[in-house]
């Protein structure tokens, strides 16, 4: 397969799944409005931008945090890489370019996306309605990802796909766990308070696991059993282990295709066996934060090899 | 007032090959083709196959306007095109094999040295370079119109990188998909396997060098060529890579494009770029779209390059009007289907000629396409006609004219119902170790009332063109 190929197959499933994760916020920002806060929702809604990555370009444009425009900016603005519309837009065109490497399926739903996307954003925004433009996102990306399954070949393009769905993912994960435990909990007395409860069952609502977690679980939300959750457990789909061991097997089947390992492989076994080898006790030692930054710069990392390794084009 | 052969009426009688159309059109009234015409319209914009004018802007995503109305040809009218059209590509590449060796058909004073060899299109960089089976255009577009019961004329011929060809394919999957009855009915003979006789075509015509099944690639400009959905479009229906310039890169020998495997031998090039933008080394330094140092493995016979670099003398419209004269010279054979009557402003007697009846001529570019830089005598007002005037006393060997010809129309489906519109035809000659034509090619229809313009960018459709088996 085309590097560059392999290269749009991976944005693909990058973009799709940042479309989702932007949606997921709105969804959760939305919510944490209805809610009575001591702090008021401001603090919340900027943790929402913090959690998107983009929360310097927010700024920047439009200086303060408000619901209106943040709804905005996470889901219309194309100066906003990481909006939903420019994550379907990009997605698509990605798409477009590899049109050969899809089945007419995923590129049908690829499209779909699209065209539906121009016809919301021909709408007036006042009659569009947070949690329908939000479900709508999700129905898409289910699409995607459903097409991708059924209509796909096990080949390595496959393989690329799900790399880039499981890296983005990863990513999304651990940024929304930093921000709720990092902005949200500045204060040490917060911590096992009502209000505490509030904000992280909100965040396993941003990750579509709240009933998941009291079914895995059940009784009380607890910071260990959150952490547990989201990053060690492997039924968890958006856990990080669940995300890494993703990568590690997409990976392993490339190597084994080719016949051939790549720096890629080794640090995809080396970031597993380092999940692998915590406990929540372990994570709290060292620092939820300081484990959260370190999994982000490693992802990272791993990003990188797998450029350098696969979709570069460079090696000989 | 000119008459216009209508390819369905005579007078009031339906003619052969449209017979079974009647009854069709009886069965939709206006509501029914309506939703049909938006079905077909949601479809392609769902498979993705749009096209982008360039430099006006606007929806890059433009889709070229189907009419559902069918063009049809009998087989034995079909037969006659077919044999014009082989006759004529095999001429062709006669004279592009001869122009880049020799030069006889020069030497015997047949055509004009300064036409050929001082030709834009002329390329030095490949003289004395005969490709893999002395082809030089592969795909043959010929871009031809009737004016009447037995009369087709070439108006020109695509000898470089013809497109549409994906526009003729998924013009008859839209009519098969919304109105199978129809090819229950008529015996149409298939055109679907269009892209394996390519392949096949390409894969005939691996350079020297290949000593295996050869790799055939797609190279494209990039997807936000006009023409990128047809360049993804073919290489999926081959089951071939489309690359772009980046993709591939010359080590010793060879050409390889990069795999997330490694590096992977090319052994065939089918390019949708021009000459210019192949090889920056050889042609333009400044292109991001080329391949350095592509032409020397050319030219080595590592790699074959389809069409060939320096074929597009052979489709200049200048050079044209001697195309009848290459059918005699190197086929000894008389030409089956006729050009268009040609003046060209290059000679003062017939400058002359164009200059004092402009208002009855069309007038074109040597090198122009797309329907651009064209005058249409009888459709201009007295300033266009006088403003083309100048243009062409500053540089009358950039222009040719022709008769305005009375172009054919066939039932077309308008706002107000069913009306005749003009009509030309591009059937798509692939020329390998054989020559192959599949029976059709793309029916281009004016859909503006009265036009003779058919082109895309200026206003025209598309239709499904049947040609019916015995």
């Amino acid at each position: 397969m085309l590097s560059r190929t392999a290269d749009n197959l991976y944005w693909i499933a990058r973009y799709m799944e940042r479309a989702e994760t932007s949606a997921r916020l709105l969804e959760v920002g939305a919510r944490i409005s209805l809610l009575p806060s001591a702090s008021g929702y401001r603090n919340d809604w900027d943790s929402l931008l913090r959690a998107s990555g983009n929360a310097s370009g927010y700024m920047a444009k439009y200086g303060v945090a408000e619901q209106h425009l943040i709804e905005s900016f996470l889901f219309f603005d194309r100066d906003n890489p990481n909006s939903v519309a420019s994550c379907i837009t990009a997605a698509r065109e990605s798409g477009r370019i590899v049109r050969t490497a899809l089945t007419t399926q995923v590129w049908d739903a690829l499209n779909t996306a699209f065209q539906e996307l121009r016809q919301i954003e021909a709408q007036p925004r006042e009659t569009q309605e947070l949690s329908r433009l939000t479900d709508w996102v999700m129905r898409h990306a289910a699409m995607v990802r459903g097409a991708i399954d059924a209509t796909l070949l096990r080949n390595d393009g496959y393989n690329f796909l799900n790399i880039g769905y499981y890296l983005e993912r990863a990513d999304a994960t651990a940024r929304l766990m930093d921000v709720k435990y990092y902005v949200l909990l500045p204060r040490a007395d917060y911590v096992g308070s009502g209000l505490d409860n509030d904000q992280w069952s909100m965040l396993l609502r941003a990750l579509s696991a709240h009933r998941a977690f009291h079914w895995a679980y059940g009784g009380e939300i607890t910071a260990a059993k959150i952490a547990h959750f989201l990053i060690l457990n492997p039924q968890c789909p958006r856990a990080l282990i669940t995300c890494v061991a993703g990568m590690h097997n997409h990976l392993g089947r490339l190597a084994k295709l080719y016949g051939r390992a790549t720096p890629a492989q080794d640090a995809v076994s080396a970031l597993l066996a380092g999940l692998e080898a915590q406990t929540p006790e372990t994570i709290f030692d060292e620092g939820l934060h300081e484990f959260l930054s370190r999994f982000i710069r490693e992802a990272a990392g791993l990003g990188a090899i797998i450029h350098d390794s696969y979709l570069s084009g460079d090696m000989l | 007032m000119t008459t216009y052969f209508n390819e369905m009426y005579d007078g009031d009688t339906v003619r052969g090959p449209y017979a079974r159309l009647g009854d069709w059109t009886a069965s939709m009234p206006a509501d029914k083709r309506l939703a049909k015409q938006a079905e077909a319209e949601a479809l392609f914009r769902r498979i993705g196959i749009t096209f982008a004018v360039y430099g006006e802007g606007g929806d890059p995503d433009r889709l070229i306007p189907f009419d559902m109305f069918p063009r049809v040809f009998t087989n034995s009218e079909w037969a006659k095109l077919e044999r014009g059209i082989k006759q004529r590509a095999r001429a062709l590449n006669a004279f592009l094999v001869d122009v880049y060796g020799r030069g006889e058909i020069v030497r015997a004073g047949r055509i004009p040295a300064n036409l050929v060899y001082q030709n834009e299109a002329y390329e030095r960089a490949v003289s004395g370079f005969v490709p893999p089976k002395g082809v030089y255009s592969h795909i043959v577009g010929v871009d031809i119109v009737r004016t009447g019961p037995t009369d087709f004329y070439v108006l020109e011929d695509n000898c470089r990188t013809p497109s549409g060809v994906s526009y003729m394919l998924e013009s008859r999957e839209m009519m098969m998909r919304m109105f199978p009855a129809l090819f229950r009915e008529n015996r149409i003979a298939p055109i679907d396997h269009y892209p394996e006789v390519l392949r096949r075509t390409l894969a005939s015509v691996a350079p020297a060098k290949c000593d295996r099944d050869p790799t055939v690639v797609i190279l494209t400009p990039g997807h936000f060529n006009s023409a990128y959905y047809e360049h993804s479009f073919l290489a999926d229906l081959m089951g071939v890579e489309l690359v772009e310039g980046a993709d591939l890169f010359v080590e010793g020998e060879f050409v390889y494009m990069r795999t997330t495997e490694g590096p992977k031998r090319v052994d065939v090039i089918y390019r949708r770029i021009d000459d210019a933008f192949i090889d920056p080394l050889c042609f333009r330094p400044d292109s991001m779209l080329g391949v350095p140092g592509l032409m020397d493995v050319y030219r080595s016979g590592g790699v074959s390059i389809c069409s060939a670099p320096g074929a597009g003398v052979a489709d200049d419209k200048a050079v044209y009007t001697y195309v009848p004269e290459m059918v005699r010279f190197y086929l000894g054979e008389e030409p089956i289907l006729n050009n268009v009557p040609t003046w060209k402003c290059a000679n003062a007697d017939d400058l002359g000629h164009v200059l004092s009846n402009l208002g009855e001529l069309v007038v074109k570019e040597v090198h122009g396409s797309g329907g651009y830089g064209m005058l249409v005598g009888p459709k201009s007002t007295k300033a266009q006609i006088e403003e083309f005037r100048a243009l062409i006393l500053a540089d009358p060997g950039n222009y040719i004219a022709q008769p305005t010809l009375a172009l054919s129309t066939t039932p077309t489906f308008v706002e107000e119902g069913i009306a005749p519109r003009h009509v030309d035809l591009r059937p798509y000659c692939l020329v390998g170790e054989r020559i192959e034509l599949v029976p059709g090619g793309l029916t281009r229809v004016a859909l503006r009332e009265g036009s003779l313009v058919v082109n895309s960018s200026q206003g025209g459709g598309v239709k499904d063109t049947w040609v019916l088996a015995e």
